[in-house]
Formats: C-alpha cells, sequence, structure tokens
C-alpha cells in the first residue's frame, strides 16, 4: 500500500487548504508561533499589502496569505493560527498541525517571543518533531534589550540544530536576514538537522518498536518518529487527517497494528497508561524547552518585569481595577460622543453642498422630476445621513480601541470581569467580543473565536446584540440629547453621556443574565476551563494602529452600510411616495403596526422604522423621519431642536423616548450581524435563536416600562 | 521545611509553590500540562482580580490566568525562602 501522488504536495495544498500559487516554482512559507509574539507583525513586514484573508476551509478560524519577491523568487506566506502547542486538539492546533504536517511547506518559520523564550520553545520543539525544515525567528528582541534580556542566538541555533534568526519586526530590524535565512532553507542550501526531543527511555523503547513500520509505509512524506509517538498516544484526530490527506488509514496495517500492540503491551508492563504516557511526552518537552532556554538566555536586569507588575498592580487593583477600566471606557465613549460632533456637522455642511452641486447637474440632463426625488431625496440623502452619522465616530472609537488593544489592556479587562463571567457560566474573553460589538456586531460576533471552548463561545455570540455598537449608539445619543436633556451647553453633552452609559450598562446586565438562562436551559454544562494569558504591556504604534483601524475596521464597517443604505433609501422611499388610497405604503405598514406598538411604548412609525432597518440600524432615525415628514424626504437636519418639534409633533413623550432607546438596544440583530452568526454557527437554528432573544428581551422591557408608566400616570 | 500539599488556589499572593500533583483529568489536564506545570515547577503567585478569581500566576515566564476549578487542581508544596 502506498501513497497516491495527486494527493500530496502541490495538490493538497490546492484542494484542501485553497494555497493558490501563481507558478508551481513558488516557495511556499508556513509561519507558526505563540499568540502576541508579533507574529503578524512579521507577516505585514514581509508581506506589506500584498496579502488576502480568509478562513480555512470549511473552519471558522482566519487564514491571511500573503506573497513577496526576494531575489527574484516569488514567496508565498501563509499565516498559521497562533497556537501554545499542537498537542491540545483545538481546531486551531489542528490546522497548524495539519498544514505544517501535509501541506508540506518548503519552509515553515516559527516566531517567538524573545522575552518570553522558555514559554515559546515548547511549540518549536513540538514543530520539529514534524518536519526538518524549520526556522526560528525570535521576535521582540528589541522589548528583550529594553528589559535586560538577552538571547544567545547562535548557542540557540546549535542546541536547536535549526537557524535561528533575531529580529524586530515593527522596526523592521532583521527582516533581511530572515527573507535569506528562508531562501538558504526553502533551496535546501543550508543544512538543518533539528535536535530531536529526548523522551524517557521507556517511551523511547516503544517509540523504537513502531518507528520503522512507520517509515516503511509513509516514506519520507511525514517524519515517522513524530506519528509513531501520535500513534502511541492514540491520537485519532492525525488518523483522520492522514485519511483526509493520503486517502489511507495507517492501522489498517496488520504489522503495524501488531508492533503498536507490542509497544502498548510494554508501556503496560512498565506501569505507564495514557494519562502516564501524555504527561511523559510534555514533560519531555517541558523539560527539553526549559534545559535549552536556561542555556541561551541571560537575565541581565532580575527586575525586568517589575513595570508591568506595577502596571497590572493598578489597572487589576482589587479598588481601582474595575473603576479604572470604567472610567477608561467611559473615556473611549466619551471622545467618540463628543469628538464625532464636528466633523459629522462638517460632512453634513459637505454634503448638503454637494447636493446643490448634484441637483444643477441633474437638472443640467434634463432628469425627469421623478427620478430626481427618487436619487436625491431617497439615495443621496440617506447616503448622506449614515456616512455623515456614522463615519467619525467609527473613525474614532476603532483606533481608540485598537490602542487599548496593542497597549495590552484588553486582556486585563478579561481578568477584572472573568468572575462575573464564570458566575454567568461563561468566559472571560467575552467581556472583549463585548467591547468589540460596541463598534460593530457582527465583528464582535467574529471575535468570538478567541473563546475557545463551544458552548461558552455560543454564549457569547448570541449575546453579543446587547451591546449598542456603533450603528445604533448615533440613535441613542441623539434620543438622550433631545429629550433628556434639557438647555444646553457642557452640563447637557454630560447627561446624555450618562443616559447613554446607562443604556450601556443594561445592555451588559442583560448579557449576564441572558448568559445564566442560557447555561441553565439549552446551553447547559460546566464552564470549561480556562486560561488567560496576560502578555506584557506593550509600547503601541500609532501609526499603524491609525491605519490598521481605519482600513480594516472602519472602512470595511463604513462599505458595508453605504452599500446597504443606498438601495435601502430607495425602497423607503418608494414606499414613503407610493400611494394606495391615498396614502402611502409605509403610512398603510404604520397603521397595522400602531395597536401592537402603542402596547410597548413606541408608534407604527417608530417599529416600521425597525423594521425596515433590518439591513443596517444606522438608517432607522432618517426612516422614521422620512416617515414622519409630510415632504417624504429626508429633512435637512440643521439642530436636533427641528428633530425635537418633528417628534412632538408625532405625540412623542419622554416615555416614546425611552422606549425607543430600550428597544433600539434590544431587538434583531441587523442583517449582516444575522449573517455573520449563521457563518460563524453554520446553523439556522442559532442564527433564530440570536434574533429571537433580544427581541422578546426588548418587547417585554419595554411593555413593562410604557405600562408602568402609564399605570403610575407619570405621563 | 513543610512538605504539607496545598492546592494552588490557596496559595496566597506573593508565595512561590513547587507543583507537585496534578488531579485533572483529559482535555483540561493536557492545558495546564501545556502551560508547563510538569512536576517540580515553580508557580508565583502573582494576584488575585478585583473579585478574588481568577488568579494570576507567573508560570515560566509568562503570566497566566487560571479560576480557582482549574488551580484546585495542582497541589503544590510552598517554598519558603
Amino acid at each position: 500500500m502506498g501513497l497516491t501522488h495527486q494527493s500530496t504536495g502541490v495538490g493538497i495544498l490546492k484542494e484542501m487548504f485553497e494555497v493558490q500559487t501563481d507558478s508551481p516554482a513558488d516557495l511556499i512559507v508556513a509561519l507558526a508561533g505563540n499568540p502576541n509574539t508579533g507574529k503578524s507583525t512579521v507577516f505585514n513586514s514581509l508581506t506589506g499589502l500584498k496579502q488576502h484573508t480568509g478562513n480555512w476551509p470549511g473552519k471558522t478560524v482566519t487564514n491571511a496569505q500573503g506573497k513577496y519577491t526576494y531575489k527574484g523568487d516569488k514567496y508565498l506566506l501563509i499565516d498559521l493560527p497562533g497556537t501554545y502547542s499542537l498537542l491540545v486538539n483545538s481546531v486551531e492546533e489542528q490546522i497548524a498541525r495539519d498544514f505544517i504536517c501535509f501541506g508540506q511547506p518548503h519552509v515553515t518559520v516559527v516566531v517567538a517571543d524573545a522575552t518570553c523564550l522558555e514559554r515559546n520553545l515548547n511549540l518549536v520543539l513540538q514543530i520539529m518533531e514534524i518536519t526538518d525544515k524549520v526556522i526560528l525567528c525570535v521576535n521582540l528582541m528589541d522589548e528583550a534589550r529594553k528589559k535586560g534580556i538577552v538571547v544567545h542566538l547562535q548557542k540557540l541555533s546549535a542546541l536547536l540544530g535549526i537557524p535561528v534568526v533575531g529580529t524586530a519586526a515593527r522596526t523592521g530590524e532583521g527582516l533581511n536576514e530572515l527573507k535569506e535565512t528562508i531562501k538558504l532553507v526553502a533551496k535546501k542550501q543550508f543544512p538543518v538537522q533539528p535536535r530531536r526531543t529526548e523522551y524517557d527511555n521507556i517511551l523511547q523503547e516503544a517509540i523504537e518498536l513502531i518507528e520503522p513500520r512507520v517509515h516503511a509505509l509513509l516514506g519520507e512524506k511525514v517524519n515517522s518518529r513524530w506519528v509513531a509517538l501520535r500513534l502511541l498516544d492514540s491520537d485519532r484526530t492525525l488518523l483522520e487527517a492522514m485519511n483526509r490527506f493520503f486517502n489511507f488509514t495507517l492501522t489498517d496495517d496488520n504489522i503495524l497494528r501488531e508492533s503498536l500492540a507490542q509497544a502498548h503491551l510494554l508501556l503496560q508492563k512498565n506501569q505507564v497508561d495514557l494519562n502516564e504516557l501524555r504527561d511523559r511526552i510534555v514533560t519531555g518537552i517541558v523539560k527539553t524547552a526549559e534545559k535549552i532556554s536556561h542555556q541561551v538566555v541571560t537575565v541581565e536586569n532580575k527586575n525586568y518585569n517589575r513595570f508591568d507588575r506595577t502596571l497590572d498592580g493598578i489597572l487589576t487593583s482589587r479598588f481601582f481595577g474595575i473603576p479604572i477600566m470604567i472610567a477608561l471606557l467611559g473615556a473611549v465613549f466619551w471622545l467618540t460622543i463628543k469628538g464625532a460632533n464636528y466633523p459629522s456637522a462638517l460632512l453634513t455642511t459637505v454634503f448638503y453642498h454637494l447636493e446643490g452641486h448634484l441637483t444643477l447637474f441633474l437638472q443640467w440632463l434634463g432628469t425627469p422630476g421623478f427620478i430626481y426625488d427618487i436619487l436625491v431625496l431617497g439615495v443621496y440623502r440617506t447616503l448622506a445621513w449614515v456616512v455623515s452619522v456614522m463615519l467619525p465616530p467609527m473613525a474614532i472609537f476603532f483606533p481608540l480601541f485598537t490602542l487599548l488593544e496593542d497597549l495590552g489592556y484588553l486582556p486585563r479587562v478579561a481578568f477584572n470581569l472573568d468572575h462575573y463571567f464564570k458566575k454567568a457560566c461563561a468566559h472571560g474573553k467575552q467581556a472583549l467580543t463585548m467591547c468589540m460589538g460596541f463598534g460593530c456586531n457582527a465583528a464582535g460576533v467574529i471575535a468570538c473565536r478567541i473563546i475557545d471552548s463551544p458552548r461558552e463561545r455560543l454564549i457569547a455570540i448570541l449575546t453579543n446584540n446587547y451591546v449598542p455598537c456603533n450603528g445604533r449608539f448615533p440613535t441613542l445619543i441623539a434620543l438622550a440629547g433631545i429629550f433628556l436633556v434639557s438647555g444646553a451647553g457642557a452640563f447637557s453633552s454630560l447627561a446624555a453621556t450618562l443616559a447613554v452609559l446607562a443604556a450601556v450598562i443594561l445592555g451588559v446586565l442583560l448579557t449576564f443574565l441572558t448568559s445564566r438562562v442560557l447555561s441553565a436551559t439549552i446551553l447547559r454544562g460546566l464552564p470549561s476551563s480556562f486560561t488567560l494569558e496576560l502578555p506584557p504591556y506593550r509600547k503601541p504604534q500609532i501609526g499603524k494602529i491609525i491605519i490598521r483601524s481605519v482600513f480594516d475596521r472602519t472602512l470595511f464597517v463604513l462599505g458595508r452600510a453605504v452599500a446597504i443604505a443606498a438601495p435601502a433609501g430607495l425602497i423607503i422611499w418608494l414606499m414613503a411616495n407610493f400611494s394606495v388610497n391615498g396614502q402611502s405604503l409605509l403610512a398603510h405598514c404604520a397603521q397595522f403596526l400602531q395597536p401592537f406598538a402603542h402596547l410597548i411604548g413606541l408608534d407604527g412609525y417608530i417599529l416600521m422604522a425597525f423594521i425596515l432597518g433590518l439591513p443596517a440600524n444606522e438608517i432607522v432615525i432618517p426612516i422614521l423621519i422620512m416617515g414622519y415628514m409630510t415632504e417624504s424626504s429626508m429633512l435637512e437636519l440643521d439642530s436636533f431642536l427641528e428633530l425635537k418639534q418633528l417628534f412632538i409633533n408625532h405625540d412623542w413623550t419622554w416615555l416614546t423616548a425611552v422606549c425607543m432607546m430600550l428597544f433600539a438596544l434590544n431587538h434583531w440583530p441587523c442583517g449582516t450581524t444575522l449573517w455573520t452568526i449563521r457563518k460563524e454557527t453554520q446553523s439556522v437554528k442559532w442564527t433564530l435563536l440570536s434574533f429571537l432573544i433580544p427581541t422578546m428581551a426588548g418587547i417585554i422591557i419595554c411593555f413593562i416600562v410604557a405600562q408602568g408608566a402609564r399605570i403610575l400616570g407619570l405621563v | 521545611m513543610n512538605n504539607k500539599l496545598i492546592p494552588l488556589h490557596q496559595v496566597p499572593a506573593g508565595f512561590y509553590g513547587k507543583v507537585k500533583k496534578l488531579i485533572a483529568e483529559g482535555a483540561a489536564r493536557r492545558r495546564l500540562l501545556d502551560l508547563g506545570l510538569i512536576n517540580d515547577t515553580v508557580v508565583e503567585v502573582l494576584r488575585k482580580s478585583p473579585a478574588g478569581d481568577p488568579t494570576a500566576y507567573q508560570i515560566r515566564g509568562a503570566v497566566i490566568a487560571l479560576r480557582s476549578e482549574e488551580a484546585c487542581k495542582l497541589f503544590v508544596e510552598i517554598i519558603h525562602d
């Protein structure tokens, strides 16, 4: 029995990993490493903007590929998921392992953190068991120098038997040497002889019983010593993967089964059961990493982590930890709300002027009045509203959020809040996905991938919509500003901020409550194991933060909103202007919804605005205005006062504003978020639930508030 | 020298413990071992989170937070130095 050659090498890359090379001569480089080692900085520095991100086939794990050219050769760089190990068998670890093992990259570069080498060597040693073509890239050399940590790279290279390159990817230090080393290893011009991890004698003996047969079956395709070890460990996932990639089941071979039985017998005789065996495997790796790191790392400054510890002492302190966190998040919101006013006003003016020019242009073209109305009053004004209301807050929020992320503060938030999430039977990292949800719920749902246990991840996905995203913030802010605040000046913006903050806190409380209820009902189960790394604080790279957050997040979200707003503007304009029996379609719908809407403190137009706002929450207020206006198109909103008058003319009270705020906080997720949930959970059932849960919560809360206020005679 | 083994979550902040026994099973066991928590590993208890749980530990150069549910599966010997 042998391997089918069509299913190896480039064939596997294309079919199983969807890796597309331009020509067979392209060299494929896999990039592996622990999280928080600056792996993505290495990736970005090597490939620049020539990259493409997607998902691994059939998985919800991000896959980034990039290209670069060095000395006339083309390289395709594959960024593998960040993992600490390849032994625990999470989805990420399986992807990384399968790619290194079956994807047969020309080189695998393992990125390690120079300030924390011992822990990183764990993964390096495991990868060295799988492939010979390994390079160790010791990154963050600048951080290490600052902390007085010296890594002796040559010695490390000699001890590991693989090339070692020191880099500081953000300054570009060492990247040329890395490229040169990649070239040499890829072209087999550099002798690489990885040192194999030594296990204790019984294990070695057991391996030797199996290895020859594995080698006879697999040849040089895969490292047979490693496969033998995995077989001893009864690693089913590897057998399954081998079946998938090679169409070949290793344990079908009788001779191998026999020697495997012998090996297990040997282990049994020495009282090594499966648990003990696994312990010994890990112990072998950890001890080797310990031994090597002691030989190559010199800490000149024993108090190198004093700064981090002092900062942690403040930021996660018993008394100040949570107040500081609330203050920081509050500051981010305040800056976003306050700072967005001016550019928003500016954009509104610009769009108003543009409308004049557009009108002249369309008149010059001789456009019929009907088409002009649709294009300008419908599509253009909706677009202009969405851009001027959404762009400034996002362009402020996302960079600030990315700044906190870059500083290393976000894992501390998870650390501070984990206790409360544990009480709700959820995961501390849900705090981070919630924070991300403030920017965009769809982005928050995608961020739930960082939660590695499926149950907790589902809880985080289903409850993400409780935090108001950037699309709903303007609604909350506008309503708070109009109705809950009388007067003007500094006090009013403070009061509006407090009202919005209260809404946010309510959202957080509902998140806990819903998580708890879900854990007690449809997502029953004990919280799974929790480990959270608190990486060292890092100096943020301001320039890169702005570029990354503007391009990756702001423009992405805005582009989506614009794409949705334009057709939505068209449909809404038609609904508002197409009359049946002397009344617009919008009015008919609103009338139909009126009785129910009144029960929950809203009116038919508001509910209709939320329904039509399904594609994007940003357009709820514009739709509402369009519905209320007799002219049936969006008006120029010069001031909140005009808006307030319009609402009061339609029988609004403070209760209407409060109920609309509550409903904005708790209703169905927007179309994009629902679509993202569908993709992330691969399930219609969970998508449906993510629609129903917040909607029911919103209806119940609004009903209680509206009826309560009416019974008590508050309105 | 006191050889009494106590679960890691009961070790107060500022103390060092040497891992002597791990009673977790399955995936949880692997995860803890993967952090390098094998026998004789020295763990420094750094601090408790504001609510008292989880706790941050210095393990082989990295700072890792563990909930008491995980930490109680590790039995350590307090190091007095």
